[in-house]
């Protein structure tokens, strides 16, 4: 016993030093397995602050950019609107439609790493869920994947943990929008059978069919695509629309019919 | 003494602040962003309580990953090298580390540079083994410790000219 003391005694700092490693390794094989932590990432309330404080000062810097982006698209809008044959009276009762909008500003962006996340400043209290899609004026941006109270924390499409229903704008094949951590303005696109006919340029949007995100949101052209290994399927690098290094306000989409759709989903599940 | 331990709390906080508010955001030709936390493994002194360094590293890493959602990863490294630390020095200081009046701003320029060059490599490597976290790409995480480490070195370097202790 007393051999056993001092054993620990003389070498507590290298078991201080195992034991902190494996801490500090748990979490992060946690989370290699599974999704991101619950408690440890940036959109709890310390963290959320110092970013939003410090994103203050920084947004001034770029409002007259910011305001021309929003113009411009308020110019697509109005064009989108005036140009309709029918005013339909039902499409603005919110109640009835099935996505509902929050606006929201990012705090923390980043691209550089495996695995990217970035906070705004929406949370619970904006009714901002997991598992929303998060969009920007010009295509999608990532899936919600934390909330605290007033931030959130979103899976990036620059993510390796990532994965994206999206389809081909003209012919509507559709496969998987995933990221080989190589190059920020790049993703790639897979599961494309080889006799679908493509083209540099052809444009890829969202899919629509992962309840997450609403169909033909732009996502991004193709820049070039080869065969994967199995030679039957094509591995597609997609240029993104979005500059993922510049990001200022942002559109979280909820989808009011998603409960429905999983249930269902669930249920034809179980009786197989 | 107590004077010690406030320069050490201030260090801590506002290196925390500039690592995550400034260089998680260079983003130098598209992935470089330098780690300049690890100053303060560097500055820590000497002689202290060994236990209590290593688990203030390990905070020091914890709150970077809390900002910058590397999951662990962060603490992980640093706390590897604030263990392993004491044998870096004696590699390259010597027996000199032994006295009481040892510093740091005492010794030599080269050795200075080495000794943060090594801890920046042992962490960086440490970090991005992890962050990648497969061997089949090996070069990727090469290429990310050569590029990364070296901004991290000029810029610890840089750091290191401006704030450190005049010498008497």
């Amino acid at each position: 016993m007393q051999q056993i003391i001092n054993f620990v005694i003389r070498n507590k700092n290298f078991l201080l030093y195992l034991f902190l490693l494996f801490i500090a390794l748990g979490f992060t094989v946690q989370s290699h397995s599974y999704h991101q932590s619950r408690f440890f990432n940036s959109s709890n309330w310390i963290t959320g602050s110092v970013y939003e404080t410090f994103n203050g000062f920084s947004t001034y810097f770029g409002l007259s950019e910011e305001n021309a982006k929003l113009v411009e698209e308020n110019k697509q809008l109005r064009k989108l609107l005036f140009n309709r044959e029918t005013q339909n009276v039902s499409a603005l009762d919110s109640t009835q439609s099935v996505y509902t909008i929050t606006t929201g500003q990012v705090i923390k962006n980043s691209y550089a790493e495996p695995r990217n996340y970035i906070t705004i400043n929406q949370g619970e209290k904006d009714s901002v869920l997991p598992d929303m899609g998060v969009i920007t004026e010009k295509g999608i941006l990532g899936i919600v994947e934390n909330t605290s109270g007033n931030y959130s924390s979103v899976q990036s499409i620059l993510n390796e943990k990532s994965t994206i229903n999206a389809k081909l704008k003209n012919t509507a094949h559709f496969g998987s929008l995933v990221w080989n951590a190589q190059r920020y303005n790049v993703v790639q696109l897979v599961d494309i059978p080889r006799l679908v006919p493509l083209t540099v340029g052809d444009t890829i949007v969202t899919g629509g069919m992962s309840s997450i995100f609403p169909g033909d949101i732009p996502i991004g052209t193709i820049q070039k695509f080869d065969l994967d290994t199995s030679n039957s399927f094509y591995q597609i690098d997609v240029r993104l629309f979005n500059d993922m290094t510049n990001i200022k306000n942002v559109y979280i989409v909820q989808n009011n019919d998603r409960e429905e759709i999983l249930e269902l989903e669930a249920e034809t599940i179980n009786e197989q | 003494m107590n004077n010690n331990y406030f320069v050490n709390i201030i260090r801590f906080v506002l290196l925390i602040l500039v690592q995550v508010l400034v260089f998680n955001r260079l983003n130098f030709f598209g992935f470089i962003n330098p780690m300049v936390y690890i100053l303060f493994l560097y500055w820590f002194p000497v002689n202290e309580n060994r236990a209590a360094f290593i688990g203030l590293s390990f905070l020091l890493g914890f709150f970077i990953d809390l900002f910058s959602d590397t999951m662990a990863i962060h603490s992980a490294s640093t706390v590897t090298i604030a263990y392993i630390r004491p044998a870096i020095m004696r590699f390259v200081f010597g027996v000199n580390i032994e006295f009481q009046s040892f510093r740091l701003s005492n010794s030599t320029r080269a050795q200075q540079f080495t000794f943060l060059a090594l801890l920046i490599i042992v962490h960086h490597t440490v970090f991005f083994t992890l962050e990648i976290f497969s061997f089949a790409n090996i070069l990727l995480i090469l290429k990310k410790v050569v590029a990364i480490g070296a901004a991290s070195i000029v810029l610890c370097l840089l750091f290191n000219s401006l704030f450190s202790a005049k010498k008497e």
